[in-house]
């Protein structure tokens, strides 16, 4: 359950720049969660409902982006959709691999009230 | 409704970079703010100033991930009694409750601090820094920080350790990695363990080691058992190569 953790960290990060911003509240909060980021989305909606209570957050409207995994092969260059960590180059079935995308775990905006 | 640019749920393949960096935006009298930060953010900086502080004294900190029950603290054990007097340890022991394993390391008299995280899963960069505070770790030396037994949560937790080490035991079924790549994905360093017990058990250690590395091709693996002390030998020119040799 370090999805618990991880909603600690955006209720803060989150209120700390709202605080920052003159505002006591928060509207809407959009996350970017990726599919190889190893959070568990079940278990992430659980600690969410536990979380955010009397917190800034707790009527926010919240919008979820699930950037896929994409991973680049160190040997033939090759850029391809990677679901799970151990997934093969398709085209050389190599396994030196980076991944690009997928791994994002990120507040990346909120959306303040109009009186602030 | 997109709290940036006001598209849809349905069509957030696009990337983002349609001028939301500017800072505020006006919509609708509302005031919308770009973040743009990582959430693990706090931790990772914590443990970027834990990373500076052991390579400022050459402190070789080792992060121990793996299942409870793998062995970690008899390895421990075993390590410290046999390298006694060649290299110089510390331990921060982490587990929800008990000071039990504390009690083991400091048995050899090696230097300990127990960290319980109560219902936590994992240790973290913050819990770390204090009790480095209180420990005076001496420079040229070598930090285990053996981390809650779990194999899932303590990968996305950076403490600024200088590798991080999984263990797993033949006694667990060798399709481990798979099972739980996030962890073999972000080790430099397998442990096999227990490989006394093969005989008597139905784990390939090639398949596992073929398995460890379909996730990470750079993973270094070292067989070994502390009952019979076989292999331990590579274990501890790993460990003096590390420590010794400054970079």
């Amino acid at each position: 359950m370090h999805e618990l953790s991880i909603v600690m960290g955006i209720v803060d990060l989150a209120t700390n720049q709202a605080l920052l911003n003159g505002a006591n509240s928060i509207e809407e909060i959009e996350l970017e969660i990726g599919c190889l980021s190893g959070v568990e989305m079940d278990s992430f909606e659980f600690a969410w409902k536990q979380g955010i209570r009397n917190s800034m957050l707790e009527n926010s409207i919240r919008h979820i982006h699930r950037p896929e995994g994409k991973a680049l092969c160190g040997d033939c260059n090759t850029v391809f959709h990677m679901q799970q960590l151990f997934d093969a180059c398709p085209n050389c079935n190599g396994h030196l691999l980076s991944i690009i995308r997928g791994k994002e775990l990120k507040v990346k905006s909120l959306v303040l009230p109009e009186s602030t | 409704m997109c709290a940036t640019c006001g598209c849809g749920p349905t069509d957030h393949h696009h990337s983002h970079d349609h001028g939301h960096s500017q800072g505020l935006e006006q919509n609708t009298g509302k005031k919308i703010i770009s973040v743009e930060q990582d959430i693990l953010q706090e931790n990772n900086l914590l443990a970027q100033r834990n990373r500076g502080f052991f390579e400022g004294r050459n402190i070789l900190s080792l992060n121990l991930v793996s299942s409870p029950g793998s062995g970690k603290t008899t390895l421990l054990e075993r390590t410290l009694t046999d390298l006694k007097g060649q290299l110089e340890f510390a331990v921060i022991e982490g587990d929800q409750q008990t000071a039990n394993d504390a009690d083991r390391i400091h048995a050899t008299g090696t230097k300990v601090t127990q960290i319980n995280t109560g219902k936590g899963c994992h240790l973290d960069a913050h819990m770390v820094l204090h009790a480095v505070q209180g420990m005076k770790l001496k420079a040229d030396s070598v930090l285990f920080i053996e981390n809650v037994g779990n194999l899932v949560c303590p990968a996305m937790f950076d403490l600024g350790e200088s590798e991080r080490v999984v263990v797993i035991s033949v006694t667990e079924g060798d399709d481990k990695p798979l099972k739980y790549p996030d962890m073999f994905h972000s080790s430099t360093l397998c442990i096999i363990n227990k490989i006394d017990l093969l005989p008597y058990v139905n784990f390939k250690v090639e398949k596992a080691k073929e398995y460890a590395r379909k996730i990470n091709p750079n993973l270094e693996i070292i067989e070994l058992s502390c009952t019979s002390g076989e292999g331990l030998a590579t274990w501890y020119d790993w460990l003096k190569s590390k420590v010794l040799m400054p970079v």
